[in-house]
């Protein structure tokens, strides 16, 4: 068990750095210009140079992606909270959620900046990575709301639970396992929707880490370009293992999914 | 005899799709007594049982209960052919669930759940979750659950069905010991011949399409029974004839 949980670490990481290495020693080697390619070492050469605003940079993403992510998971679970009360509602909202979904937001970006203003770029951002992040989780937990066990639900009845009780005790515990895979999925999407938007904001009051990458490119500033996406990707990662780790701590001891098999 | 706890006068039930699960059912349950309900899949004992709960109205016909507010008591035990425990709450929290939902504090209704986990012989497993039990531990916690508030009447639904036969046989036993300890009445639906003959002070054989009462037999062996009981000529003469009468039900 331990030597094999050592190996799912050291193997990647392995892969990785000899990656690194490659690219470096081909970049040298064939003396590959820096704005066609920049070497690894210069790429952390111009994270440390640029240390600062890519950090502003990335706090601006990151506060856009958390809030935006926050925001779909109260709005997400609270108009499925609503539609698992009411099949009228959900039947006469739900359509149109699915509208919001599959409508690309580079599509919708410039009338959303429009409405917002140009002088609130901040709210746009926040606007667009919400309609991205927002519907894995609506629709999740709209069906983890649906799949309570009907026995269980009957003993309810039996025992004369209130619908306040079924859904509190039944419904919600039963929807946690699919509301956290549309968590895991929207952090991603929350993360991609702000980037998305920004590139589409353009200049502006904008300054994101997608900002940074537009500059750079128009500079030719490849290296700091690099720079700028490995922090997304950080970014990235670091999100979904956030959420991963919330998953295995709220499911462990009871989910299938989140069980490890023994023996 | 004694008093009768249920009345049932030409209790029908057809669903939506048009079957009709249980026809024209007429009869009474007495209190304390212990019923099984027997025959082949499709027969309605389900339905019926559902109906006894509260959970479907019947169709047409009329069910009677001969308490001081002549409706189902309040509190009703259930269990189901699966154990149906909520797998996100320890053993102890699924316990609780019908106190739970009538506002009572843990705190102060915890020795009882303890005493109804011990009843069942799971007082050391109050902590364990439902993934953690074996299927027959399972059942046991699903019949603490319904035993907790001390219902008067417990319905049980092919409880031990998904079990295997010594499982089965174990929780035969353990359930006529807190029967025959209490006063409840019992409402059993199985489709074994074996098991309703060992458990039940009476059996109604069930037909199918359309679900109804094809016999009423009484089964005269007294109570205290034990494992003994299995092997004796007038248990297995028994059985013989309830076979029989189903076999013949199918046949014709």
């Amino acid at each position: 068990m331990e030597t094999s949980r050592l190996l799912r670490i050291l193997v990647p990481t392995l892969v990785g750095i000899a990656f690194i290495l490659l690219w470096e020693f081909f970049v040298r080697v064939n003396g590959i210009a820096e704005f066609v390619l920049p070497a690894p070492s210069r790429i952390a050469l111009s994270l440390y140079e640029n240390f600062d605003s890519l950090m502003a940079s990335l706090w601006v993403t990151l506060s856009i992606t958390l809030l935006a992510f926050f925001l779909a998971v109260v709005g997400g679970v609270g108009l499925a909270i609503v539609f698992s009360q009411s099949r009228l509602i959900e039947m006469a909202f739900f359509p149109y959620a699915v509208i919001l979904q599959v409508t690309p937001v580079v599509a919708i970006a410039p009338l959303i900046l429009i409405w917002v203003g140009f002088d609130r770029t901040h709210l746009a951002l926040l606007i667009l990575a919400w309609i991205v992040a927002f519907f894995p989780i609506l629709s999740n937990t709209t069906l983890g709301l649906r799949s309570a066990d009907h026995n269980l639900r009957d003993l309810f009845r039996l025992y004369g639970a209130s619908r306040w009780q079924i859904l509190t005790e039944l419904q919600l515990p039963s929807a946690l396992p699919y509301m956290l895979a549309g968590m895991k999925i929207s952090g991603g999407l929350a993360l991609i929707g702000s980037v998305v938007a920004e590139f589409v904001a353009g200049s502006g009051t904008s300054t994101g880490l997608a900002w940074r990458i537009i500059e750079a490119g128009n500079r030719l500033e490849i290296p700091k370009m690099f720079a700028a996406l490995l922090l997304l990707s950080t970014l990235g990662i670091a999100i979904f293992f956030c959420l991963s780790w919330i998953e295995h701590y709220l499911l462990h001891r009871w989910h299938e999914s989140a069980l490890r098999r023994e023996g | 005899m004694t008093t009768a706890l249920i009345h049932f006068q030409n209790v029908s039930k057809t669903y939506d799709n048009g079957t009709l699960a249980l026809s024209d059912v007429s009869t009474t349950i007495a209190q304390g007594s212990f019923v099984s309900l027997l025959g082949p899949s499709g027969c309605g004992k389900s339905t019926w049982l559902r109906i006894i709960a509260g959970l479907i109205a019947p169709s047409s016909g009329t069910l009677k209960w001969s308490t001081s507010h002549g409706a189902r008591p309040d509190d009703i035990g259930f269990v189901f052919q699966e154990a149906t425990l909520m797998p996100w709450a320890s053993v102890l929290e699924n316990v609780y669930l019908p106190l739970k939902l009538r506002g009572k504090a843990l705190k102060e209704v915890k020795p009882k759940l303890m005493d109804a986990l011990a009843r069942v012989g799971l007082a050391e497993f109050a902590n364990a979750f439902p993934r953690e039990l074996s299927g027959g531990m399972k059942m046991r916690v699903s019949i603490a659950r319904a035993l907790v508030m001390r219902p008067p009447v417990l319905l049980m639904d092919e409880p031990f069905a998904a079990l295997d036969e010594f499982t089965r046989e174990k929780l035969d036993d353990d359930l006529l010991a807190l029967w025959e300890a209490e006063n409840w009445t019992v409402i059993f639906v199985t489709h074994s011949v074996y098991e309703a003959v060992y458990l039940s002070q009476r059996v109604l054989v069930m037909g199918a399409r359309p679900g109804r009462i094809l016999r009423d037999l009484s089964v005269e062996a007294p109570h205290p029974r034990h494992r003994a009981f299995r092997a004796t000529p007038e248990y297995i003469a028994q059985c013989t004839e309830i076979s029989d009468a189903l076999r013949h039900d199918l046949e014709a």
